[in-house]
């Protein structure tokens, strides 16, 4: 039986900026509490589709497991990193968030 | 030291304003990212976690002031006001925006720095003993001829897609300040009945694959080294696995091939392309040589040095642990600590560069290196001005007399930075070396050098730490594998694997627990963990690693 599918964001990295971004329903967002969580698969694809063509926005597009409630989180600590900043400076996302 | 000439100056101008003309495309679209990467590559430019990241090379890790000064320049001008240096002497900047890198790079040009070829599968920067120049035990100054090298390896038309990267390194010393056994060719400069000569190692490297590199050589003649490194790269280029990533550097080639059969290719590749090399590199090498002549030393009294060492116990303490011979009376070469306890290992703040510089500019004959080991040097210093250095350089947050020590850490950026990492590094160092100074050990523990990589291709050295620490993802949660015995000097050896790894919060007291047994296990304070351990063996330290597994066994 095929692994069932988890919830998901799109995320990449601003082509200009270089930070971390997250798919909402519209646009990107660097939040990733705003991001648009997936937790069906066929809908994941076409938005992998879709980031994917923005070449001219964004750098390196994949699909990152989220815990949906209430508001997405991590599951994994690489994209904890991702959505805070480094741990030795309050550098990157924890500036402003 | 060597300064560009117009050829430099044109090249490096060309270069810049090439990649400027590449960034504009991907902007616009004109470029895809798939096509954009290998050139931003080539200049340094890595897209990491949470930014781009620049590489800048400090060639064989020699700086002058107004080098320092641009790097801290460009730090408060195009990033977050600091620099990290790195295991291979090169600085990166972390935050750097993509329509900013081509300005930062005319900045750099401005100094005679670039990032060209501090990524890719190319010969990288070719890096030195950090003490060159100045170490009383040197045969000659390896920079010199790292510079040929440099100079022979940029651009290189047959080595700009090797099958793998390629990393140079060359010391002038018999003690082996600069890694050069775990490097793809480390050489090492030799005198052979009244004839300077190098000593060619091939093979080496870190990584999932360690290995300490192999004599190809044990002899060439200065005006032999660069055909001979011709052939090498050249053998390497043709042979070396394109089909698998993990096995494409020259150690596996090495390693899968044997050094006879690699030496037989080599020969067999120098005598063909030997008669190419008609003497005019000898002539350019000549010319960088006269770049690197020596500063002239003074004579001066050492009255000041010794009544501060006899008077003020900080500043022995500084003097005893950061303070190496130098080859001139009354000199010697001080080492800055950039690994202030619970400071992130290598970072130095733009004021802090500044201060450097300066105190180079009005101590050290203009001149700076930087260690791989992640620190600063001052190579020229006379031992009249050490009281003054050292005062200046206490107020700026730079005179931790740790040199060597358990709290000279090397960590790489880890997954605080890195897109490859698997695993943090800096916050373990952090936590070690405020660990040992809360427990005012680490001058009684003595010499022990601990290595922490966040991933297996060991930026941080873990494999040649006398303690290595290796950060890994076991099942989405960070733990540190702990190798012991390892030594990256000329008697190199790979650390062994002490056994089951260490979630995070349990690595310190493991490591607490390790010192602790060392300190038992030590035959006399003159015993080093080093000596220790390979008197006894990974056994005793084992069972001070895993107090439950001995409990369970009895």
């Amino acid at each position: 039986m095929a692994k069932p599918f988890t919830p998901k964001v799109v995320t990449a990295n601003a082509l200009l900026e270089g930070d971390v971004i997250y798919q909402t329903g519209t646009g990107w967002t660097r939040d990733l509490t705003q991001a648009e969580v997936l937790t069906d698969e066929a809908d994941a694809d076409l938005r992998m589709i879709d980031a994917s063509q923005q070449t001219d926005l964004v750098v390196g597009v994949y699909l990152a497991e989220v815990d949906p409630d209430p508001l997405p989180r991590p599951v994994h600590f690489r994209e904890a990193f991702r959505a805070k900043g480094p741990s030795n400076y309050a550098h990157g996302k924890q500036e402003t968030l | 030291m060597y300064s560009y000439t117009e050829f430099d100056d044109a090249f490096i101008a060309e270069r810049n304003t090439q990649f400027r003309a590449q960034v504009e495309r991907r902007i616009d679209g004109s470029l895809t990212e798939d096509e954009f990467k290998p050139l931003r590559l080539m200049n340094g430019l890595y897209l990491q976690l949470h930014a781009y990241m620049l590489r800048v090379a400090i060639p064989y890790g020699t700086l002058n002031g107004a080098q320092m000064h641009k790097l801290a320049d460009i730090a408060d001008k195009w990033d977050r006001g600091y620099g990290h240096f790195t295991t291979r002497q090169n600085i990166q900047y972390n935050w750097p925006k993509l329509r900013d890198v081509p300005d930062m790079l005319d900045a750099l040009a401005e100094v005679n720095m670039h990032a060209i070829q501090t990524s890719g599968n190319t010969i990288r920067n070719v890096t030195a003993d950090h003490f060159a120049g100045a170490a009383a035990d040197e045969v000659a100054d390896p920079r010199p001829v790292a510079e040929l090298i440099r100079q022979w390896s940029t651009d290189h038309p047959e080595f700009q897609f090797l099958p793998r990267k390629f990393k140079v390194a060359v010391s002038g010393s018999p003690h082996d300040r600069a890694v050069i056994k775990a490097h793809d060719i480390g050489l090492r400069i030799v005198d052979r009945d009244g004839q300077q000569g190098f000593e060619v190692i091939v093979g080496g490297g870190l990584g999932r694959t360690p290995m300490i590199g192999k004599v190809l050589y044990d002899f060439v003649a200065s005006e032999d080294l660069l055909p001979t490194l011709e052939a090498i790269v050249s053998v390497y280029n043709l042979l070396g696995r394109r089909d698998n990533k993990y096995k494409a550097r020259i150690k596996i080639t090495v390693h899968e091939n044997g050094i006879e059969d690699i030496r037989a290719r080599v020969d067999a590749r120098y005598a063909l392309i030997r008669p190419q090399f008609t003497g005019v590199d000898q002539q350019i090498l000549a010319r960088i040589e006269a770049d690197f002549a020596s500063p002239v030393f003074r004579t001066a009294p050492l009255d000041a040095y010794t009544q501060a060492y006899d008077s003020d116990a900080i500043f022995r303490s500084w003097a005893d642990t950061n303070l190496a011979d130098h080859r001139a009376p009354g000199y010697a070469i001080v080492s800055i600590s950039l690994k202030a306890h619970g400071a992130t290992p290598g970072d130095a703040t733009s004021r802090q560069m500044r201060v450097m510089a300066d105190l180079a500019a009005q101590y050290g004959h203009d001149e700076l290196r930087i260690s791989h080991e992640q620190n600063v040097i001052l190579p020229h210093v006379h031992r009249a001005d050490l009281p003054a250095l050292h005062a200046a350089l206490k107020a700026a947050g730079l005179a931790t007399a740790n040199i060597g020590l358990i709290s000279d850490i090397i960590a790489c950026p880890g997954m605080d930075y890195c897109a490859l990492a698997t695993a943090r590094s800096i916050p373990i160092a952090q936590e070690i070396a405020t660990r040992f100074d809360e427990l005012k050990l680490e001058h009684e523990v003595g010499p022990l050098k601990i290595k922490i990589s966040g991933c297996i291709n060991a930026c941080g050295h873990h494999h040649v730490g006398h303690i290595g620490i290796l950060g890994l993802d076991r099942a989405g949660v960070e733990n540190y594998q702990i190798t012991l015995g390892g030594d990256g000097t000329e008697d190199a050896a790979i650390g062994e694997r002490a056994g089951p790894g260490f979630a995070a919060n349990e690595i310190i007291p493991a490591i607490e627990r390790l010192v602790f047994g060392y300190l038992d296990l030590r035959q006399d304070p003159s015993e080093t963990f080093l000596q220790t351990y390979r008197r006894l063996g990974l056994a005793p330290f084992k069972a001070a690693l895993y107090p439950e597994a001995r409990a369970n066994a009895a």
